[in-house]
């Protein structure tokens, strides 16, 4: 492994992390197995997978608090391992379930972490206690989840820096506070910061991600820009047809195809392969369409279909925005609720 | 967890219907099950005290001689202070050894068990927000804290039938006495747990309700003390204290019960306050409002050395305020101590194995046995304390630091150094205690020099210890408990070595071995660099292999 020294800036374009084919077992456990991740400079890259799937190993292979079996991992230009001190000046992290010291209040906390890092700014950090609606004086052994989530919130944020990495950092918030949380990725986005945002939750990363690398088992198994992802997949399709509709379900590309009777004839709903739906609609029309409507897939579905069995474990994705015609860009722009 | 709580069937009526116990039951049975690993230590612990003090001293003063030489030591004032009240001091068996000295530490752990237990199932439920959702389901205004009182009482009724049993057991006693020590002693402890009920009402912080309990207790002991110091048997004074109720009812010496009422009646005095205050006060406050902490940390706290002190220094004060007491109460025993194992050591010849046999030589080779005592607990210290990285990492504190910029030698360090310098610490307190004590009842055969020097010759001994548990934690984290092996065999060997013929490797595996005895005037140079060079190595391994490995995570 090669060491560079990480005080550089890294050159133009250079990613804020890359890591290729990173391997990392625990035990027979292939935690990591091969993964191949980028972080562009500058930009909010969602990282996606169920539980379990190697997001959490990933970072902190990538903190320098892992080290890999295998593959390589290069952060801000330097070495995660080597050089973790010196490139831990210039990150801030929120691991997914923040554990504090219960003898310190949440303030104390917030000021020793923040002090480790640099020269601490009372007026950020008040502003910010202030919109999370954090009270900084409770003994953090009585906070609660979302609570003791907040305290690592808040120290991320209260100094700037060019690396944020987020490990399902919205855990035990409530909505309100996701919008503040979501308000706050955008405000350093704007101002060049890369971030990376591991989630199971789609909508928590469609609202801020440019770019998804979605990982299962411990590889990436699509990643691209939101709108790429979704060329890839398939569109959810409501119909009303007159004729006999089982030569629809025989079609190559259509899925999951279920009938109701209508007023009007037959109503089908069905996924389609954004490839077949030329072939689809020439058989929809050829039977009489009274009506018709299909909607690009939200990431949700794009989950599904990646994760269906695993999914169901812990009851992600809640399927807000199903049908109803959402457009890729209104997805990814402001973050509707 | 408000499963258990929902589960119950018929009587979930909506909460207006209910009264202010609805749901009692359940949170009973609630609290037996998540507490059951607790509630099982607890009892054990209690009922291995009762056996393990009743076989000591059964065995060790097995005859009258040694009886009444123990029964002298317990007239004196520090006898007093750390014993009893001094019934049946002319005929000293065994029986009557456990309810004069006994009873005090006994109600001391259950008192705490009970405080801990109150606290844990009422106010700590209440802060942390748990028992919202409790009370949001179908459970009455009281039945929180009913539930922990029944809980309460249940366990220690058990704890006390099951120790009275270890006591007929192991040290042939009477039965109804033995039961009257218990039970009095669970009483007097009940007592100190519906204090703890009534402070949860006053206090918002759960801390502060422990605190202000344990302060009763503290207040207790010393009105206890004190009455007794006035006249054998106590003075008016002593009935003042919880802990004097137990001891009065003179188990093993002239039975009476009726001294158990008064604990009864100042438990439901002290159940109808607490309600009282209960009923005037806001869910989730308190009488007198939760003291906010600070909302910025203080400028030293900036480096993990800062917080590693932060951590420890609670633990370091208390060991030191509990040893130091102890260990200065030990030395103002030495004179009764010194001529009694003379009778002792003219009676029994195994005794002699351990102090020697010349006559002037064994008070000073017990001075030296209790200050192995002392290294002793202080590297029990040592262990524990060199065991917190652990707890930091185990519990992903550490994962945060280290996302920091802060290396793992600079963390590590941190701890490593704060938990040698509290060692270091506690030793000097616990030599220079011992020191006072005996300086106090005129023993200053030895001067503060000669302990200045015994602190010295156990210092690099006792970082043995720390490098060992380092050494552990730097490359098998899981192991690090090994380190209790170490402490458990030089205990053995410091105490019952001489008793064996065993081979002198034997010996030199116990880093207290290495150490001359105290007093003793001898020095090797030699022996304290093994010490010191073993100590540092066995650290700078554990540096470099936790610089080496992967953090534990979850
Ligand atoms: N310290 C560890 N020891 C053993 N197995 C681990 C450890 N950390 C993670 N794993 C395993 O590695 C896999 C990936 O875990 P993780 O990275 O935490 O997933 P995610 O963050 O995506 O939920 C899981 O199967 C998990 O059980
Ligand atoms: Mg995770």
């Amino acid at each position: 492994m090669t060491t560079t020294p990480a005080t550089g800036t890294p050159g133009a374009g250079a990613p804020a992390i890359e890591t290729r084919d990173l391997h990392k077992r625990f035990g027979s456990t292939r935690a990591l197995d091969g993964l191949d991740l980028t972080v562009a400079e500058g930009e909010v890259a969602g990282f996606l997978g169920p539980n379990g799937a190697g997001k959490s190993t990933a970072i902190r292979v990538l903190l320098g608090l892992l080290s890999p079996t295998s593959g390589s991992a290069r952060l801000l230009g330097g070495d995660p391992w080597t050089d973790a001190v010196a490139l831990h000046r210039r990150l801030a992290y929120v691991p997914g379930d923040v554990t504090l010291w219960p003898n310190l209040t949440g303030g104390e906390a917030i000021d020793f972490l923040t002090r480790l890092r640099g020269t601490p700014d009372a007026r950020r950090k008040r502003e910010l206690l202030e919109a999370f609606e954090l009270d900084p004086t409770k003994k953090a052994g009585t906070y609660s989840k979302g609570n003791r989530q907040k305290v690592a919130l808040v120290a991320a944020f209260a100094t700037e820096v060019p690396l944020l990495i987020l490990d399902e950092p919205t855990s035990g918030l409530d909505p309100l506070m996701e919008a503040v949380f979501t308000e706050r990725v955008r405000e350093a986005a704007a101002n060049g910061t890369s971030v990376l945002l591991s989630s199971h939750i789609l909508s928590e990363v469609e609202k801020v991600c440019d770019t998804v690398t979605i990982i299962r088992s411990g590889r990436a198994v699509e990643s691209g820009t939101l709108d790429e992802l979704r060329h890839l997949t398939r569109s959810s399709v409501t119909a009303v047809v007159e004729g006999d509709p089982t030569s629809v379900a025989r079609l190559d590309g259509v899925h999951d195809l279920v009938t109701a009777d209508d007023p009007e004839g037959t109503r089908l709903t069905f996924d389609v392969d954004n490839a077949a739906m030329g072939a689809t609609l020439t058989e929809l029309s050829r039977l009489g369409v009274h009506s018709f409507s299909a909607a690009p897939p939200s990431l949700e579905e794009l989950f599904l279909r990646h994760y269906g069995d695993d999914v169901s474990d812990d009851g992600t994705p809640a399927g807000d925005g199903r049908p109803g015609g959402r457009h890729a860009a209104e997805a990814s722009g402001a973050g509707a609720r | 967890m408000s499963a258990a709580v929902a589960t119950p069937s018929g009587t979930r009526a909506a909460p207006r219907g209910g009264s202010t116990l609805t749901g009692t039951g359940a949170l009973v049975r609630f609290v037996l099950r998540r507490d059951r690993v607790r509630l099982a230590v607890w009892a054990g612990s209690m009922v291995a005290f009762y056996a393990y003090f009743t076989f000591a001293l059964d065995t060790v003063f097995a005859d009258e001689a040694a009886q009444q030489g123990r029964a002298a030591i317990m007239e004196t004032p520090s006898g007093i202070v750390m014993g009893g009240p001094g019934y049946g001091l002319d005929h000293y068996t065994t029986g009557v050894a456990m309810a004069n000295e006994g009873i005090t530490w006994v109600v001391l752990a259950l008192a705490i068990f009970s405080v801990l237990h109150m606290v844990r199932h009422t106010r700590a439920e209440e802060e942390t927000g748990r028992s919202e959702l409790v009370r949001a389901a179908v459970v009455g205004r009281h039945a929180p804290a009913v539930a922990a009182l029944t809980t309460l009482v249940v366990a220690q009724a058990v704890i006390a039938v099951l120790s009275a049993f270890a006591m007929v057991a192991v040290g042939d006693l009477a039965v109804v006495d033995s039961l009257a020590m218990t039970v009095g002693s669970a009483l007097s402890a009940v007592v100190f747990g519906a204090v703890a009920l009534v402070a949860c009402q006053v206090f918002a912080a759960g801390r502060a309700a422990v605190g202000a309990s344990l302060a009763v207790f503290g207040a207790a002991f010393v009105v206890r003390a004190a009455g007794d110091m006035r006249e054998t048997g106590g003075s008016a004074l002593s009935w003042f204290s919880p802990i004097a109720w137990a001891q009065q009812m003179r188990a093993f010496v002239d039975l009476r019960w009726w001294p158990a009422l008064l604990s009864v009646v100042a438990l439901v005095v002290l159940v109808v306050v607490a309600s009282a205050l209960a009923s005037r006060r806001d869910f989730g406050g308190g009488l007198v409002a939760g003291r906010p902490g600070r909302a910025d940390a203080r400028a030293s706290l900036r480096s993990p050395f800062a917080l590693a002190w932060l951590q420890q220094r609670g633990a370091l004060l208390w060991s030191c305020l509990g040893l130091g007491l102890l260990w200065f109460a030990s030395g103002t025993l030495l004179p009764e101590v010194g001529s009694m194992i003379g009778d002792l050591v003219a009676e029994n010849p195994a005794i002699a194995q351990v102090f020697g046999t010349d006559g002037t030589e064994l008070s000073v080779a017990f001075v030296a046995l209790m200050i192995l005592y002392a290294a002793l607990c202080c590297a029990g210290y040592a262990v524990v304390m060199a065991q917190r990285p652990k707890a930091e990492e185990t519990s992903g504190r550490a994962e945060v630091v280290f996302s920091h910029p802060v290396s793992r030698y600079r963390w590590l360090g941190a701890q490593v150094l704060v938990a040698g310098l509290g060692t270091a610490v506690l030793l000097a307190v616990s030599v220079y205690a011992t020191w006072l004590g005996a300086v106090a009842v005129g023993w200053d055969d030895q001067t503060f020099g000669d302990y200045t020097t015994v602190v010295w010759t156990y210092l690099p001994a006792l970082a043995v210890f720390l490098g060992l548990v380092v050494a552990l934690y730097g490359w098998v984290p899981r192991l690090t408990g090994l380190a209790w092996a170490l402490l458990a065999y030089t205990f053995v060997i410091g105490m019952f070595g001489g008793l064996f013929d065993l081979p002198d490797w034997a010996f030199r595996l116990s880093p207290f071995d290495w150490v001359p005895a105290a007093f003793s005037g001898e020095f090797s140079a030699g022996d304290v660099a093994v010490l010191w060079g073993a100590a540092v190595v066995l650290g700078v391994l554990g540096f470099v292999g936790f610089r080496r490995r992967d953090l534990v995570t979850g």
